[in-house]
């Protein structure tokens, strides 16, 4: 399939997280050993790996909800607009105040501090952008799998954040919830916002990532653009390669 | 006139059509049963009677201190509320050393005697106190402050257990929201707010329940700072037991009117909202 | 399940409403009559006097008596205190004492009752009649006689011990083997008493009131032994400046009064009058 290129070609090799030798222990429990990884601007990155293998601590550390107990985490400021870059998150189950739905979403907004009328005008606007305008008096809690995780994605798009971050944010959906959860993924990673996705479902990596990571036991194995790791894995080492034979049997 | 257990009583004054006298103490007594064989069985049945004409009668000593029973609980859970809720929403996202021994004692202070409070209190409040020049002892606002004081531990634990909960849950997407650990503790008492509401329904059982600090701090002073409990300790000391057991089924009554007018008002806001959105979809 | 948009803040506003009703009624309700604080003791209250006779004193002055009833040594402690404008109790010593000690500047006889002997109406020990030392001897010596004190260092326990003393034992040294201190007021030491058939020494204002008398009926009574003399005393400006003086002087002046004397005598319980004046003041 086409892939429209990024937006900004121009900033794409332009930096924005940067781990060097980075280790995250929680206690007796190392979940990252010694990542050495750079996010760029405009990038599309999956990271795959079984399940315990690191990859939602990894986004995390990335996201910059903890911190390396070892090595380095940089976070570069953007170019040319001379601000840090905002980050927002996904999690696979999305975690949803009792509150309607468009309460949800105008939170994110009151606490960036937007006065009222920018926070009613931005919220409309994110619910329609994923298609949830008429259900925007609903409680959230009552909406369906599929329905929570766009107006997840609507409050995660409204803080018009640099980059996304995504904790297999279709790992509980049903096939259609998925397809639409992925074409708005892809639509605002057109947009020019720097996606992350972890997932093990490798056909999603296929679809949307320009460059996969492969972890396992909380190490960064090998890192390649998609074409390169889906189509030439003989080039991979050898644990990428079996885990490319288990998965691809699901994919 | 004669009791269920064919004892006569002396009384001063006349009796009622009832069939009850009206002596002294809260305007209505119960017959004597003088033998042991009626002591128990008719002080039950005696209190049962009493209790529903207590009500019927709208005795008015009686609901003066039903009323400032339940206007002092009410304030001291506001204010316990306030002060608990700020204490465990803070708890529940500070980290600092001693941060557990700062936990321990609350949850310790769980078990806080309510006689306790009312000395500590009372020694506080005590013209011979450090709060002395207040003038405050044996008044209403007295009872109100030793009562906040046993309930403010209570909420701020069970808040604090709540909150921490709550953020396993959903701190981290809170935090990616942009949300400090504070904002995010205040949205989560917003979030599970029906257990905020159990926390104070809670609350307000332990005050309304309680007699020893309102004892203390009050000294029961008749038609100043005599509330149900310290009442229903005068009557019993009294041995007036049946009058004692019948203002206990009053208090229960009246706290079961209160959950039932918050079930109501929390139903009624549901259905509301159900409503709002079979028009909107 | 959620709630739509208005709700949480609608809620919270009608809470607010509900407390901010309740404050007002809690100010409105320290309304601002005149009234002084009088500590007295629980046998005095639980007799029903104060219903009787502090109407007629806010009749005749229109001064507010708040009672706080406790037991006599609690009752002298808070007036030490300074918790309290003026005292109503009954151990002579302890108030001679009080007036030594400088917190008060008199003391002056208001009223006697007498204390009673309570006893299971079988009296297996023979205590009854009319002389209490006698009475106390024998149940010193009988085994299986339980005898319920107050043990709370009230005027009632004061008069207790000193009637031992009279009768040949010495408690502090020497209890009898059936012995209870309850630590506890007049009411539950009765109710204590009743429920295990003991005798006990009680006040005869109390006991007339008392309802859960059970098997028990008096035994002893009209010793002179078991005068039990009320003094009032107002706290001392000197020790406690923010006393209210003027207002308890005049208290103790209408208490002993022939008009607050009259409406003590008039007071009665089950037919009975419970107190006998003796100001002799004017």
């Amino acid at each position: 399939m086409t892939r429209v290129p990024p937006v900004a070609m121009v900033q794409a090799t332009q930096q924005l997280v940067s781990l060097q030798h980075a280790s995250v222990r929680f206690g007796a429990v190392t979940a990252l050993h010694g990542i050495d990884l750079t996010l760029h601007r405009g990038d599309r990155l999956a990271l795959v790996g079984a399940n315990g293998s690191g990859k939602t601590t990894l986004l995390r550390l990335l996201h910059g909800l903890v911190l390396p107990s070892e090595g380095q985490c940089g976070h570069h400021a953007l170019q040319p607009e001379g601000r840090p870059a905002t980050g927002a998150m996904l999690f696979q189950r999305p975690f949803l105040l009792r509150l309607s739905t468009r309460r949800n979403v105008s939170l994110g907004l009151w606490l960036r501090g937007l006065p009222r009328a920018e926070r009613a005008a931005a919220t409309e606007r994110a619910l329609h952008r994923v298609g949830l305008a008429a259900l925007a008096a609903r409680p959230a809690r009552e909406l369906s799998g599929g329905q929570q995780q766009r107006l997840a994605l609507a409050r995660a798009w409204a803080l018009r954040p640099d980059i996304l971050f995504l904790d297999e944010p279709t790992a509980s959906l049903d096939p259609s919830a998925k397809r639409e959860v992925e074409q708005l993924i892809e639509d605002f990673a057109n947009e020019g916002m720097t996606v992350v996705l972890a997932t093990h479902n490798l056909g999603q990596a296929k679809r949307l990532a320009q460059r996969v990571a492969y972890l396992e036991g909380g190490r960064l194995v090998v890192e390649r653009p998609v074409s390169e790791f889906f189509n030439h894995s003989e080039t991979l080492p050898l644990e990428a390669q079996q885990f490319l034979k288990g998965e691809m049997v699901w994919a | 006139m004669q009791s269920s257990c064919g004892v006569t009583q002396d009384c001063a004054l006349q009796p009622s059509p009832a069939g009850y006298v009206v002596c002294t103490g809260l305007h209505i007594a119960s017959p004597i049963a003088a033998s042991p064989e009626c002591a128990q069985m008719s002080t039950l049945l005696d209190s049962a009677q009493l209790a529903t004409q207590l009500v019927w009668q709208g005795d008015a000593e009686l609901w003066r201190i039903v009323g400032l029973s339940v206007r002092v609980s009410l304030m001291a859970c506001v204010l316990g509320g306030v002060l608990g809720l700020a204490l465990g929403a803070w708890l529940a996202v500070a980290r600092f050393p001693g941060w557990r021994g700062v936990i321990w004692v609350l949850n310790t202070l769980l078990a806080l005697p309510s006689v306790v409070v009312g000395l500590l209190v009372y020694l506080l409040l005590s013209r011979a106190g450090p709060l002395g020049a207040y003038g405050l002892l044996f008044t209403p606002t007295a009872m109100v402050f030793a009562q906040s004081v046993l309930v403010t531990p209570l909420i701020a634990a069970l808040t604090r257990r709540l909150v921490q909960d709550a953020l396993a849950e959903g701190g981290d997407q809170l935090r990616s929201l942009g949300a400090s650990p504070y904002a995010a503790a205040l949205l989560m008492l917003l979030h599970e707010r029906r257990a905020v509401l159990t926390i104070g329904l809670t609350a307000f059982g332990r005050a309304v329940s309680e007699v020893g600090a309102v004892m203390i701090v009050g000294g029961n002073i008749n038609g100043v700072t005599r509330v149900m409990t310290t009442a229903i300790a005068l009557e019993t000391s009294k041995g007036d037991l049946a009058l004692a057991l019948a203002l206990g089924a009053v208090l229960l009554g009246v706290v079961a009117l209160l959950n039932l007018a918050v079930a109501v008002l929390h139903g009624a806001a549901q259905a509301a909202g159900q409503r709002r959105e079979a028009w909107v979809a | 399940m959620g709630m739509s948009a208005s709700n949480p803040l609608s809620r919270l506003g009608r809470r607010a409403a509900i407390a901010l009703l309740a404050s007002a009624l809690c100010a409105s309700a320290a309304a601002e009559e005149p009234f002084i604080v009088l500590a007295s003791t629980t046998s005095t209250e639980q007799s029903g006097l104060f219903g009787h006779l502090l109407p007629a004193f806010k009749q005749a002055s229109g001064v507010d008596v708040r009672v706080v009833a406790v037991g006599t040594g609690q009752a002298l402690d808070l007036a030490r205190r300074g918790d309290a404008d003026a005292v109503l109790v009954h151990d002579t010593a302890a108030e001679e004492t009080f007036v030594a000690e400088g917190f008060s500047v008199a003391r002056w006889p208001v009223m006697y009752n007498d204390f009673v002997l309570i006893g299971p109406r079988g009296d297996p020990t023979g205590a009854k009649g009319g002389d209490i030392a006698a009475a106390l001897a024998k149940l010193a010596t009988k085994p299986d006689t339980v005898f319920v004190s107050r043990g709370d260092k009230s005027g009632t326990h004061a008069a207790e011990l000193r009637l031992w003393k009279q009768a040949g034992t010495d408690i502090a040294t020497a209890k009898p083997a059936g012995y209870r201190e309850c630590g506890c007021g007049m009411g539950p030491a009765l109710n204590m008493a009743a429920s295990s058939n003991a005798y006990v020494l009680s006040d005869r204002g109390t006991w007339l009131a008392f309802k859960n008398r059970g098997e028990l009926a008096i035994l002893v009574e009209g010793d002179k032994a078991l005068f039990n003399q009320y003094g009032v005393m107002v706290v001392n400006p000197a020790k406690h400046p923010h006393v209210k003086q003027a207002l308890a002087q005049r208290f103790a002046d209408w208490i002993t009064s022939p008009a607050g004397q009259a409406s003590i005598a008039a007071y009665q319980v089950g037919g009975e009058q419970a107190f006998f004046p003796n100001a002799n003041r004017h």
